[in-house]
């Protein structure tokens, strides 16, 4: 699969008229806007699942604004660490703290799958992100722009039912994004998604945290896209942070540039280097 | 998924009116051999009479008024018996699908008493109730109880906890949720329900009115098999397979008005 990606890479990049302005955007950098993220400071974090302790002691202070990204084998912790962070479990014990009283609506998940309800339409489903503002006279605009944003205000009257797999996922984006959240989490959201709409989410979702300036956890277990997406990886073992990666890449980033490749490589290694000490694999 | 999709697109190759047509040739070819066979003798007038005398003899009840008013009284009683059942299976559906206390406190009881044929009540019924009104509606709303409760129960049970959690995320109230997320989600399954309440409830009333009843076409049936008028007889019956396919249409409406997001019920 990652052949054939390398190979598609360079006809499709140039071709890509949309994202090639964009990638100008970003290069001009000083155009963002300056941070409305919260900062997130997460003290000597545990929680347990009956017998088995998924966190232990997790220590972790992510300035405001910044893209961090999670990684590491599947049952280490990182998806309890996301919900723990998204308010979706109790915390047996530490602290998680935003800075300021945050809101409900400054804290926004977004799922593996979609979660969109069926039975509504997809502008009646961003809606659904407004929370108390639902009802206010402004949120049919409010979720036609976040619509905008993810490039779908053409599907608004549709179900559901006929859209895309990915086009689902930037309608639950648009749901996610439409009360202007300061911290947005993602639980691994691309992990359904083929690998090309993989990669043009992967851009929609470093243009939306570049333009809206909100602190972003990305949960994944595709470590390419860590280190394409974020300012810093977390690499998760047995329930600590075992290493902590700032990624001093300058944006945009290329795709299969050897910096990013070589990174890539140094965290897979740590990743499969642990695994072979605890031989559960 | 694929296979739901793609039954709606064979439907569409067929011209509407035609489509519309089709379910009827079946119905209309039994008459049609039925007619022929009566009138050839082939099939004694006094086993079944032919199509023509059974509409003769329709007609003649009709203009004495006592067709429409049988019916009227069946049909009420059909109706009335259902919204009390229905709303009753509804209600305990809800509450036991939504609260965990309710549902210890009430379903062992009703999962006993589902399994008695409702039917088997009826001479404690008649003793209870005499050959009143009242006897009637009781055997039709606990015929069509169950069906709704249970498929109530299941279509709230089985609502997606994803869609759940995710509705607390964005901070729906319990009302909210339930008006947008719960019922909407448990609203074919209680489809399902009402559809087999249908056929429950025309199969207990025409029981209920063939022993017991003063009026109603069950009523008139059994009138009609005293003086040996099998006409009529055979009239109430298929009375019946009308009524009862009027019912089913009318919840096949509903379903199509509501699960209008539903793969299965798209038009286009």
């Amino acid at each position: 699969m990652q052949e054939a990606l390398r190979f598609l890479r360079p006809d499709a990049e140039p071709l890509d008229r949309t994202d090639f302005i964009e990638q100008a955007r970003l290069a001009r950098g000083g155009l963002r806007s300056p941070s409305r993220g919260l900062p997130l400071t997460i003290r000597g974090l545990r929680k347990s699942y009956g017998d088995n302790e998924v966190l232990r002691g997790i220590d972790l202070h992510i300035p405001a604004g910044q893209f961090v990204a999670v990684v590491g084998r599947s049952g280490c912790g990182k998806s309890t660490l996301l919900r723990l962070i998204a308010g979706l479990e109790t915390i047996d014990a530490g602290s998680i703290g935003f800075g300021e009283a945050a809101r409900p609506e400054d804290v926004r998940v977004m799922f593996q799958e979609p979660r969109l309800l069926p039975w509504a339409r997809v502008l009646s489903n961003v809606e659904v992100g407004l929370g108390r503002d639902r009802a206010s006279p402004d949120a049919q605009t409010r979720a036609d722009q976040a619509l905008t944003e993810v490039g779908l205000d053409d599907k608004r009257g549709q179900w559901p039912a006929v859209l895309s797999g990915g086009q689902k996922q930037r309608v639950a984006l648009a749901r996610a994004l439409v009360s202007h959240p300061r911290v947005l989490a993602f639980d691994e959201p691309l992990g359904a998604l083929d690998a090309l709409t993989r990669i043009s989410m992967q851009r929609l979702l470093e243009r939306v945290w570049h333009d809206q300036a909100f602190t972003a956890i990305l949960v994944t277990h595709d470590v390419s896209e860590a280190v394409a997406l974020a300012d810093r990886v977390l690499v998760i073992e047995d329930g600590r942070i075992a290493h902590d990666v700032h990624v001093d890449i300058p944006r945009p980033r290329r795709r299969g540039s050897a910096d990013l490749a070589a990174l890539e490589g140094s965290i897979l290694r740590d990743l499969l280097q642990s695994a072979d000490d605890t031989s559960d694999l | 998924m694929s296979l739901i999709e793609s039954l709606p697109r064979v439907r569409r190759l067929r011209l509407p009116r035609a489509d519309g047509l089709i379910p009827w040739i079946v119905p209309l070819a039994i008459v049609l051999v039925w007619q022929v066979a009566s009138v050839t003798g082939f099939v004694p007038g006094r086993v079944l009479p032919a199509p023509s005398d059974v509409v003769l003899a329709g007609w003649k009840l009709l203009l004495s008024g006592e067709l429409l008013r049988n019916i009227w009284v069946s049909f009420g009683r059909a109706s009335v018996g259902f919204i009390i059942g229905g709303g009753i299976g509804f209600a305990l559906g809800l509450a036991n699908g939504l609260s965990q206390l309710s549902s210890k406190l009430t379903d062992t009881t009703l999962q006993m008493v589902r399994n008695i044929p409702h039917l088997a009540l009826i001479p404690l019924v008649i003793l209870w109730f005499g050959i009143d009104e009242s006897a009637k509606l009781f055997l039709v709303a606990l015929g069509v109880f169950f069906p709704i409760y249970l498929n109530t129960l299941h279509g709230i049970r089985s609502v997606d906890p994803q869609l759940i959690e995710m509705g607390r995320i964005y901070g729906m109230t319990d009302g909210e949720l339930f008006r947008r997320v719960i019922f909407p989600g448990a609203l074919s399954s209680i489809f399902v329900g009402v559809r087999f309440a249908l056929g429950i409830m025309w199969l207990t009333l025409i029981v209920a009115e063939t022993i017991a009843a003063s009026s109603g076409l069950g009523y008139m049936a059994m009138q009609a098999r005293e003086f040996m008028l099998i006409d009529v007889v055979v009239l109430s019956i298929l009375i019946y397979a009308l009524l009862g396919k009027l019912a089913d249409s009318a919840s096949r409406l509903l379903e199509r008005l509501t699960l209008s997001w539903h793969p299965a019920f798209q038009k286009h």
